[in-house]
């Protein structure tokens, strides 16, 4: 390829044709200002842009900016047979790809009318796997959150709790993050020999690293005041604006799709949802949203371990058994439309297929992704508070914005 | 509520002339409206003390090329009561001079806003009276609605090549 061709031709005004702020200067009130946050900066959590109009320390009004991560996953999809898309899955929600596989795998198995069938191991399996996930997805989220609002203890803590979780994920299919794991009708492979033990080491050391962590973030006492009673979000705001996950279940809502539709193997597993519950100032501020993932954590190792149980137990390892035995040759659903939804740490993940019938590529792919819809509450949540709550207000939300663009 | 009975609902309210298809042979139904009837049907399921449908989980656009038509489909969801449905819209692609025009949901379901805007932005649907319809996820000055079937890149985007 010769390089001696201009790649981009620069021209002042390409900016402002190709991303305008939604505020001209001369609306604005007289005090007020335009401040562009992002999509370069640290506590934006990868590349948002927000316009943030305000009024000298006040933030009057904010506009998300987004697509500087979009990959055309729905463009690819419809290019792709059903099984070359899982990759691509794993990339929208790059902290937690196990629970996207999981949920769009599950998508094509009740499309194809196989999802009884599969054997208990794999669906056993396939839940471990997700929930260490969900485990690794909330240590970021944690983590990342301290860093925003000035603690970087607990993000090397639970970096370091989570390279533990990638190792095992890395033992188990050979990626760290992008496992291409979960198969239509099957795994990629069995369990390694002696994950069982390891992974129950790791649980066993991991309980009172969260007491620690507990200790040193949910209860401290300047984390506490920098985030009990900032961006309050209403139940019937965030069910009205569609949001999931521990966003809605911050709110008070008990609502969590592994109970309410009882996919997999979740309905024989014991667990509980944690709500929001306000202890530290109202019901669904910024401090009852991130206490809600610590407690999810918790509730993630149970499931973790009843998972280790039955796996060393009554659907434990045999010679016999082959994970891939179930994946069909050709995916090839009858034509039909079809919504799944499943929860990953973020809260729903939908996929909204269309079959024809004649081919093993879907006539359309689309993804409805929960880190979309939970940013679109942003405004609300930070009308009129100060621009440092803001910061405050972007990390609890937890977005990734691999999948808020796609 | 099953789909029969929020369909029998919607037909005592409206009139039968609101349904226009409905198909039951998938695993989910999916009911067919008149597209100038949306918002009213929307409304009275999100208000209705029987169906209380109080969550909208996805709007999908599809773009039909063979039949020269664009669709939206609606999937409602509701909390306390745990019943789905399914609304669909469908409207012709238009040409390049006139875009398709649909009823914005966005005084609904506030959910919609980000949805809609998703649609436009990707297949070059209008919702009309939607408050801030802007491309979302491309350029603003990108050609084009790329999820549209017979959609081709632009040759150049600020003098970078756009085919690879």
């Amino acid at each position: 390829m010769p390089t001696d061709r201009i790649q981009y031709i620069y021209h002042k005004d390409n900016l402002q044709k190709s991303e305008p702020t939604r505020t001209k200067p001369e609306d604005l009130k007289s005090e007020e200002m335009i401040i562009n946050l992002g999509p370069q900066h640290p506590s934006t959590h990868g590349v948002l842009r927000l316009e943030v109009i305000t009024d000298g320390e006040f933030v009057r009004e904010v506009i998300p900016h987004m697509g500087y991560l979009h990959r055309c996953f729905e463009k690819h999809a419809e290019n792709l047979p059903y099984n070359q898309i899982i990759p691509f899955v794993d990339r929208m929600d790059y902290l937690a790809s196990m629970n996207s596989e999981h949920v769009y795998v599950m998508g094509l198995e009740k499309m194809l009318g196989i999802e009884n069938t599969l054997p208990k191991r794999i669906e056993y399996i396939r839940v471990l796997v997700a929930e260490l996930n969900r485990l690794a997805s909330h240590f970021v989220a944690i983590g990342t959150y301290g860093i925003d609002i000035g603690a970087f203890t607990p993000f090397l803590w639970l970096m370091r709790d989570r390279e533990h979780i990638q190792r095992l994920l890395e033992w188990v299919c050979g990626a760290r993050m992008l496992y291409n794991y979960i198969w239509v009708g099957g795994l990629f492979y069995d369990l390694p020999v002696g994950f069982e033990d390891r992974c129950a080491d790791f649980i066993k050391y991991l309980k009172p690293k969260m007491k620690e962590l507990e200790a040193l973030v949910i209860n401290n006492k300047i984390f506490i005041q920098r985030t009990a009673n900032i961006g309050i979000l209403p139940l019937d705001l965030a069910i009205n604006y569609g949001c999931s996950g521990p966003m809605l279940r911050a709110s008070g809502l008990k609502y969590d799709l592994r109970k309410v539709d009882g996919y997999s193997v979740y309905p024989e597993l014991d667990f509980d949802i944690p709500v929001g519950k306000g202890e530290m100032g109202t019901v669904g501020d910024c401090w009852d949203r991130n206490y809600v993932r610590v407690l999810e954590c918790y509730e993630s190792i149970k499931i973790i371990e009843q998972c280790l149980v039955q796996l060393t137990g009554t659907h434990k390892r045999t010679r016999e058994f082959d994970p891939q035995a179930m994946v069909p040759k050709k995916i090839r659903p009858k034509a039909m439309d079809f919504y799944v939804r499943g929860e990953t740490p973020k809260g729903e993940l939908g996929f909204y297929f269309r079959s024809t019938g004649n081919t093993d590529i879907p006539y359309r792919c689309k993804g409805r992704s929960p880190c979309f819809v939970n940013l679109s509450v942003i405004n609300e949540l930070s009308k009129n508070t100060m621009l440092a709550d803001l910061i405050a207000i972007i990390g609890s939300i937890d977005v990734v914005m691999g999948e808020v663009d796609r | 509520m099953t789909f029969q009975e929020i369909k029998e609902l919607i037909i005592q309210e409206f009139g039968a002339e609101v349904v226009v298809a409905e198909n039951i042979s998938g695993l989910q139904p999916v009911l067919t409206i008149v597209k100038d009837k949306l918002p009213l049907v929307a409304k009275f399921l999100w208000s209705s003390d029987k169906t209380f449908f109080d969550y909208l989980s996805c709007i999908t656009a599809i773009d039909n090329l063979k039949a020269g038509t664009i669709e939206v489909i609606y999937n409602f969801y509701s909390i306390p009561y745990n019943h789905h449905f399914t609304l669909r819209v469908e409207t012709s692609r238009g040409d390049e001079n006139s875009l398709p025009v649909i009823p914005t949901l966005c005084e609904i379901y506030r959910t919609a806003n980000w949805h809609e805007r998703e649609a436009f932005d990707l297949f070059g649907i209008v919702f009309e009276g939607h408050p801030d319809l802007r491309r979302i996820l491309l350029p603003a000055d990108w050609e084009g609605y790329p999820l549209r079937k017979d959609y081709k890149e632009q040759e150049y985007y600020h003098g970078i090549k756009v085919a690879y």
